[in-house]
């Protein structure tokens, strides 16, 4: 143990630093260590707590959040690394009175989910699809699921209820 | 599941990022997309004292076609932006590089996982170490005195180890030539998992391929594996029997596939034993050459 470890475990003091986020639009400064994570951070310090954990590396897919419009594992970053971008959670999805989206109504209709737990994590990684690829079918929705575990369903119901919002927002445009 | 203390640096500019590597020795590692490096850090496989951020060092993001045909891929480029190219971008020649990448993870890691990191982590099954071999790609690395460059053959070095010192990043990866005829497949238990053996080849029908590959004879090719060996590798032996020439058939594609399995020596471990790997190469081959010549 080199002394500058030895005088950190006595002390019980451990370098802070501070990170300056931008969270569903509104700034947060917290004070953390480096090594936090991101999804640490929304949960433990900013009271997030709709973003959920589950493997803590990157395989479940719990805690996607999108960074900058896209879907991002929020275990596998630090939330240092999240400074100077656009980070959105699931709270952002409701209206400010506690509307559901269309997202959220077409998972509820479909039955999309069971336990819940990993339903924030798929709703932003359809979120994140969706803004990006509004033409997308079946198929590639998916491909994009496979990136997140889901232990009820079975992923038939969340496929359809993605595919469901999607088309709804296609016949919105042409209308 | 969580890291190590470590003290966070951000590099604004390249030369920064490697003076300050320099400065912190083998304590220091940077930090790309962390997509890999994060999950090893929760498993404290890796303990850095200190990481240099490198993601948002200017002018590393970027896919550029020099006028000698190379193609020329920033650093920090995300797999995603390699994905969702264009053809402008990539043209016929690169497109097995843009196909390649429903492979890489899923799309959450691919939005934030980076071209250079994927190559800097050497892991022998990752896609890129395998299309930068498969390519003859050159690898450009900047460190305290200056640029060199590495040819992709002599960059991978075992598990995880590459020909990188310390305090030198990797900023730029050229693949010399293009290559219309060129697959990349593998196999994982789930897609999306880390595959347990990869393939990748090209076939060159020469420049007057014109009445295209069904009339056209062979002139040559490319056989790549990954999840054979310690790194990923070309496989000679396979080659020539593409390099022999001949009509670009089932059966000639079978011999190559045959030869593939015959020259390598797997190990097993518990994803695959060494005959079960041997076997996958051969089937993986196979279907990377017909993916191949019906380009």
């Amino acid at each position: 143990m080199t002394a500058e470890s030895t005088a950190q475990a006595r002390t019980g003091y451990r370098e802070r630093q501070l990170v300056v986020l931008d969270v569903n639009g509104t700034e947060h400064e917290v004070l953390v260590e480096p090594r936090r994570t991101l999804v640490d951070v929304l949960r433990h310090d900013l009271g997030l707590t709709g973003t959920h954990v589950g493997c803590e590396h990157g395989i479940c897919g719990a805690c996607t959040v999108l960074v900058d419009g896209r879907p991002a594992r929020a275990c596998l970053m630090f939330a240092a690394q999240a400074e100077g971008s656009a980070v959105r959670t699931v709270e952002s999805l409701a209206g400010p009175d506690g509307e559901l989206s269309d997202l959220q109504e077409a998972f509820t209709r479909h039955h999309a989910l069971q336990c819940g737990f990993c339903t924030p994590g798929f709703l932003m990684l359809a979120e994140g699809h969706l803004a990006a690829c509004p033409r997308t079918d079946k198929a590639e929705i998916r491909e994009v699921v496979a990136a997140n575990l889901c232990r009820c369903t079975g992923y038939q119901t969340i496929v359809e209820a993605i595919d469901d919002c999607a088309r709804q927002r296609r016949n919105r445009e042409e209308d | 599941m969580k890291p190590a203390p470590f003290t966070y640096h951000r590099a604004r500019d390249t030369e920064g990022a490697v003076r300050l590597l320099a400065e912190l020795g083998d304590d220091a590692k940077p930090i790309a997309g962390g997509q890999s490096l994060v999950a090893m850090m929760g498993f404290r496989l890796a303990r850095p004292r200190h990481l240099v951020d490198i993601a948002r060092l200017p002018d590393l993001d970027y896919l550029r076609r020099d006028a000698d045909g190379a193609l020329r891929i920033g650093a920090l480029t995300t797999h995603h932006t390699v994905e969702t190219a264009g053809d402008g971008a990539l043209g016929a020649g690169y497109a097995v590089l843009r196909d390649a990448m429903r492979w890489v993870g899923h799309l959450p890691i691919r939005t934030r996982g980076t071209v250079g990191g994927s190559i800097a982590h050497a892991d022998a099954t990752a896609e890129w170490c395998l299309l930068a071999v498969l390519f003859d790609a050159e690898l450009t690395a900047y460190g305290p005195h200056g640029e060199r460059r590495i040819p992709a053959a002599e960059f991978f070095h075992g598990f995880y180890t590459n020909a990188l010192e310390p305090d030198e990043l990797l900023v730029d990866v050229r693949f010399p030539a293009p290559a219309r005829h060129a697959a990349l497949t593998e196999f994982a238990e789930r897609h999306g998992d880390f595959a347990i053996v990869s393939a990748a080849v090209t076939l060159d029908f020469g420049p007057e391929e014109g009445a295209g590959p069904g009339t056209t004879p062979l002139r040559g090719g490319r056989v790549a594996l990954g999840g054979v060996a310690p790194t990923p590798v070309r496989v000679p032996e396979a080659e020539e029997v593409l390099a022999a020439g001949g009509r670009a058939d089932a059966a000639l594609f079978a011999e190559c596939a045959a030869r593939a399995a015959a020259a390598v020596d797997p190990p097993g471990d518990a994803n695959g034993s060494s005959q079960y790997r041997r076997s996958l190469v051969r089937t993986l081959v196979e279907q990377a050459l017909e993916e191949a010549v019906n380009r």
